[in-house]
């Protein structure tokens, strides 16, 4: 009972990491057809953004603002400068674009900073567990928890009740039309950017918060797995990243808890062979989006 | 009030508008009338600044060519697209506000949208559902105003009876000469076009991209073309 509440707690918590890097994709996609390759080197903004933060001493809370903010302001800048002057390219265009940009990056985080990996040092209140009493419960997968059903409920508000937020919503429905009404396509846009980069920093810390450090290839790995959630839950649509976030972060745990260890080391192709079946069984994904127009 | 000169349309190497010349005096409503493909919508977007084009478009004295479709409606001059484009996920309270949101804030654009309320009662039974679930008629009277909600004084409406019932049709046709009545000019797109020309002040018959007849109403349902071509008698 005890190890498989464990797994569930753990399950979530992952899931919820792939959901919100999913999101952040979803959400530029939609809007943009732009698959984002450079979100990975969001996260890795974010954690450098920390890991500068607590060198000179800043409170720790700070340091959490200092990933996000980094993230968002990375994410507004790789738009302004790669993705809006490719604009009217073709989705092969703005794929290429990305590769771009997440290699540029890449590269400079390896020479200006360190290609080694950084010690992220957490405040010692964060390595504990509760015990609820029949179990105990980490710290840090419980915030983590926390911290994804806040952010989905902020976006949620965000994209339900502000007119930006419901312009995004328009504008992966029919840009074109968006923009006769007198919407600025991009400020939609570069809306759109910045919550990716704010959904890739809050992630970035809940990544960080689980590993303790930060190096320039971190956001490689769990930006392909979120790419993987967001085909699972149907590229381009928000509630399905979520889902499909879920629905990975507990195929992981649950093949790495009861695969047996000699087949351990081939977890993750377990895990594709699954989401094949899923997507043999829904090809445009567990939630599809809407076909949409776009100028 | 607006004026059309030279206007011209290539959509790659194909010319979908040759050069249409059109004006549309204040407080009327111009038609223009047309096979498929004879150019009235491209003609249409161009005017919106949706599709690039070439040639003069002038909206009270004002130069519009080359602006994009953002700041056309900011001058007055909102289109509704063929095929209604409602947004089919947002409620039609949302469709309403975005309409607006460029336009108005806070009073007044709660103003506006209880306006369009009245203008249309069904909207207001419909108000909190998905634009997607409404009938084919309803989401015309909701992208219309939609369109209305950036306070125009020109509508470009773009085939708004196709694909009606009759009788919606009727309400569509009724609701075009109220928006005349109360100030509004309109430059109107039609397949129906017995009707359209019931309720036009002028219009223009487009053929391959390039005007071939103009003239009132009267004189457009007596020509040979038109009754020809456009008119099932």
């Amino acid at each position: 009972m005890d190890i498989f509440l464990q797994q569930i707690i753990n399950a979530i918590s992952l899931g919820g990491i792939y959901a919100l890097l999913a999101l952040g994709l979803a959400v530029v996609f939609s809007i943009v057809s732009l698959i984002n390759f450079a979100h990975g080197e969001l996260m890795t903004v974010a954690g450098y953004g920390m890991f500068f933060a607590i060198a000179v001493s800043l409170p720790f809370p700070f340091a959490l603002a200092a990933a996000v903010i980094f993230a968002c302001a990375a994410a507004l800048l790789t738009e302004r400068f790669a993705f809006r002057p490719m604009r009217k390219a073709d989705m092969t265009g703005l794929l290429l674009t990305s590769f771009a940009v997440s290699a540029i990056l890449r590269v400079l985080f390896q020479n200006g900073i360190s290609a080694r990996s950084k010690a992220v040092p957490l405040p010692a209140e964060l390595s504990g567990a509760i015990d609820l009493g029949f179990f105990h419960i980490g710290i840090v997968p419980l915030l983590s928890i926390v911290t994804t059903a806040l952010s989905l409920w902020a976006l949620t508000l965000f994209l339900r009740r502000t007119t930006l937020g419901k312009a995004m919503r328009a504008a992966a429905e029919d840009f074109q039309v968006l923009r006769l009404m007198g919407i600025k396509a991009n400020r939609v846009i570069a809306v759109a950017f910045a919550v990716s980069g704010v959904l890739a920093g809050v992630a970035a810390v809940l990544w960080i918060a689980q590993r303790g450090s930060v190096d320039p290839l971190m956001g490689f790995v769990p930006v392909l797995k979120a790419f993987v959630a967001a085909v699972i839950g149907g590229l381009g649509s928000l509630s399905g990243a979520v889902a499909g976030g879920f629905a990975l972060g507990i195929l992981e745990v649950l093949f790495q808890a009861f695969l047996p260890e000699a087949a351990l080391p081939f977890r993750d192709a377990f895990v594709l062979g699954f989401v094949i079946l899923i997507l043999i069984w829904r090809p445009d994904g567990l939630i599809p989006a809407p076909v949409s127009r776009r100028s | 009030m607006l004026e059309v000169s030279g206007l011209k349309v290539k959509y790659g190497e194909v010319e979908a508008v040759k050069g249409i010349s059109l004006s549309v005096p204040r407080g009327s409503i111009v038609v223009l009338l047309g096979a498929n493909g004879a150019g009235k919508s491209s003609t249409l977007n161009a005017i919106a600044g949706l599709v690039p084009a070439t040639g003069k478009v002038t909206f009270e004295g004002e130069l519009l060519s080359g602006q994009p479709a953002e700041d056309i409606v900011r001058r007055g001059i909102s289109l509704t697209p063929e095929g209604r484009r409602v947004f089919p996920s947002l409620t039609v309270a949302e469709n309403l506000h975005l309409g607006g949101a460029a336009h108005a804030a806070g009073e007044v654009l709660k103003g506006r949208i209880e306006a369009e309320l009245e203008r249309f009662p069904i909207l207001r039974e419909r108000y909190h559902q998905k634009a997607g679930l409404l009938s084919g008629g309803e989401q015309q009277m909701l992208a219309i105003a939609r369109s209305l909600m950036a306070a125009p004084r020109l509508l470009l409406l773009d085939e708004p009876s196709l694909g009606l019932a009759p009788l919606i049709v009727d309400k569509v046709f009724d609701l075009i000469t109220d928006l005349r009545s109360k100030g509004l000019t309109i430059l109107l797109v039609e397949q129906n076009a017995e009707r359209a020309l019931e309720v036009s002040d002028h219009g223009f018959v487009l053929q391959s991209g390039q005007v071939v007849l103009q003239g009132t109403g009267p004189e457009l349902v007596r020509s040979d073309l038109v009754k020809q071509a456009y008119l099932s008698e």
